[in-house]
Order: structure tokens, then sequence, then C-alpha cells
């Protein structure tokens, strides 16, 4: 290296007689696949774009609601195709364990103290996935009757 | 439970080495024998060269950091019989994500620098005078910042963290476990001298709650939780600040709401 541009770059650490050169590990690209725990993070953050996928369906469906019958039918259809089918089926499963996931960090984002004390885990995670099952189940209800 | 067990042990000379390789010790397996005992045994009996930090030997000092197959834990409270069996090996190496000096010690000026930035230490709006007697403080408020308090720097936290090893300015876990331990402490009256640091994409957004820091933590301390918390008490003293412009208090950010 020329002498000139040594000097401009600037060394990150001043090393010293007896710490004479560290040893930097470097960060992979693949960091997420050799651990089961960093493994999980990366697909809960994934199933995000997942829950994206309900949610513009969701607005697909009010928009054919909105438009008239054919628009509708025409939105039928389209869930009918079985690429489409498929997809719903990936995607649910990626919603159920991005639900699961988050109900379960839940309690150590937000704890509540009553009476002097904090609320045990459980009674913050449970209420969500009560109200989880009661939303479920009455659009089940709603549904199929 | 084998009665010997062998060591992969990262060996790394700065004076020699470009970069660490594993060398291989056979130790004995005793019931009462930690990681950091078969260390010992390896320094005193096979190898004086191995280099490695360590000192209370009762999971209190936070020097004995390491990483045992892979994962970080205190070397003076991981057991070898509980990777003794079925001809198992153990692999020790330094903690991730730090410069290693030399072995399995790791560089941790960086950490320093970061634990200062979050402002560990009471820091009081009034000029109190020692003649007016001592801070009083009822048990639930204890209770409310205990937890985090019980922090004894180790760093296991910062090699479990990915968000560490890939943005090096990131405040990391226990700094920003700390700054909270501050801010919910009733005698402590500096939340908005945190605010800086802590609502930062370096401080607290930085944080994208993987929660590993939670799980290694040999203290039980819950640093996610923390850095969760104190996102949410930002958040909402930001909302405040459109309702009342001036006169902000840093109520919410001390968590005293």
């Amino acid at each position: 290296m020329p002498v000139a541009l040594q000097a401009t770059i600037k060394p990150p650490v001043q090393y010293t007689e007896f710490h004479p050169r560290w040893y930097r590990p470097k960060v992979s690209v693949y960091w997420w696949l050799g651990e089961r725990h960093y493994f999980k993070f990366i697909v809960r953050e994934l199933s995000s774009v997942f829950v994206a996928i309900f949610v513009i369906e969701t607005l697909l469906l009010i928009n054919a609601l909105r438009t008239g019958p054919d628009a509708y039918a025409q939105f039928l259809q389209l869930m009918q195709n079985p690429l489409v089918i498929v997809l719903n089926i990936v995607s649910l499963f990626f919603v159920v364990f991005h639900t699961i996931t988050w109900f379960n960090l839940a309690p150590s984002a937000t704890p509540v103290r009553m009476g002097g004390k904090r609320l045990p885990d459980a009674m913050i995670a449970g209420p969500a996935y009560l109200a989880w099952v009661a939303i479920s189940a009455f659009i089940c209800w709603l549904v199929l009757r | 439970m084998a009665d010997k067990i062998v060591m992969e042990i990262a060996r790394y000379s700065p004076e020699s080495d470009h970069e660490p390789h594993f060398e291989s010790y056979e130790v004995p397996v005793k019931r009462e024998w930690v990681v950091l005992d078969a260390l010992n045994h390896i320094k005193d009996n096979v190898d004086g060269s191995l280099t490695y930090r360590w000192s209370c030997r009762m999971g209190i000092c936070g020097s004995c950091g390491m990483m045992v197959n892979g994962e970080p834990k205190l070397t003076c409270a991981t057991f070898l019989s509980s990777y003794a069996r079925n001809g198992n090996k153990i692999r020790v190496e330094p903690l991730r994500y730090f410069p290693v000096i030399r072995d399995l010690v790791t560089e941790i000026g960086g950490f320093m620098e970061k634990l200062k930035k979050a402002k560990p230490w009471l820091m009081r709006a009034t000029n109190d005078q020692l003649s007016e007697g001592t801070y009083l403080q009822t048990p639930e408020q204890l209770d409310r910042y205990k937890q985090f308090s019980m922090c004894i720097n180790c760093t296991l936290c910062y090699a479990a963290c990915p968000v560490v090893g890939l943005d090096p300015v990131f405040i990391g876990p226990a700094a920003l476990a700390l700054a909270q331990r501050y801010n919910m402490d009733s005698r402590d009256q500096g939340a908005a001298e945190r605010t800086a640091t802590l609502a930062h994409p370096d401080g607290v957004w930085g944080c994208t709650f993987v929660g590993e820091c939670t799980r290694v933590c040999p203290k039980h301390v819950d640093p996610a939780g923390a850095i969760q918390q104190y996102k949410i008490a930002a958040v909402i003293d930001w909302l405040k600040s459109f309702v009342t412009p001036r006169g902000r208090d840093a109520g919410s950010l001390a968590g005293n709401d």
C-alpha cells in the first residue's frame, strides 16, 4: 500500500505492544442457517409476508363486494384456482406460526402490574389466545351456518 | 457418563496465527467439574500457554463467558457431565462477535464504551445534600427494576445477538437493559438524558426482538423484555409530545405512569 494512502486510512483501533493483532471474526451471510433459534427468528420475520398476502386477499374481497355480483363471482373463481389454494394453505401455516410466536413474546414486552406485583405471563398471553379462538369460532359460525 | 471427554479448544496466538485453529485435549470427567475446571486442568497439567479469563468461579464476576458447543455460556456454571455421553466432544471458543486477543480472551473495550453511553448510574435533576438523608424506596418500587439490575456484564447476550454481529454500532442488550434498569428506578431522574442514546436507530430501534439475549442470560435479566418495554415507552412519549409540545416530562420513559 502506498505510504500516502496508508496515512489517509485511520486504523480502527490503537494496538499496543501487548495486543499486537486482534482476530476479527466475520459474520457469514448465512448466519441464520446454522442455528435453530436464528432460523426460527428469520421464519417468524418472513411470516409477515404471508400476513400481507391475507391482507391483500381481504382487500380484494371487499373491493369485489363493493363492485358487484360479477366481480364477486370472478373473485371466487380466482380463489378456486389450485395455485391460490396451495398459496393459501402455505400462508395459513405461516400466519398461525406468526400469531403463536408473537402472542408468546407479548408478555415480555408488556408487563402488567396489579396490586404491586407483575402478572404472570399466562395472564397476558392467555386472553390473546382466548380472543383468537373466540373470534375464529364466531367467523366459522358466521360462514358455515 | 464417560470418564474422559475430548475438548476442542480454539487457539489463537496473535504473534504467529492469522486465524484461530482448534486443538484437542482429553480431560477426565468428574461429576462436580465444570468446563472451567477442565480448562484449569489443561492449563495446570497439559499446556500452560492456554489463555482465558476467569475469577470467581461462582457465576457473579461475569468473566468466564465462552462459546460451549456454539452456545454462549458461563463456563463456571456449565457442567462437563451434561456433555459427557456417547463419545461427545466439547468445543470451546471465545465469545462470538467480539475481536479475539488470544485463545479464549475477547476484546471488550467496545462493550465498555457502549455501556458508558447508556449512563447506567443514578442521575438526579436536583442537587440534593447529604444532610437531607437517604433516598427511600418501597419494596414495590425495588421490584419494578430488580430483575434488570441482576446483570453481571458477562457479555453472553452480545455473543447471542445477531444484530450485534451484523451492526457493530448497535448499543446491545446488556447496556440497554441497564439503562432501562435506571429509568425504572424511583430514585433516578435521568431518563430524559438517556433518551438520545436509547431512542435511536443504534439504540432500542436497532433491536429486532430475536430474543436470544434473554434465552442465554445466566442471571435471567430479560434484556429483550427491557428493550421492548422501552420501545413502547418511547412511542408513548413521542405521542404525548403532540398533546403537550411544551413541558414534556419523561414520566412514561421512566415507566412511572
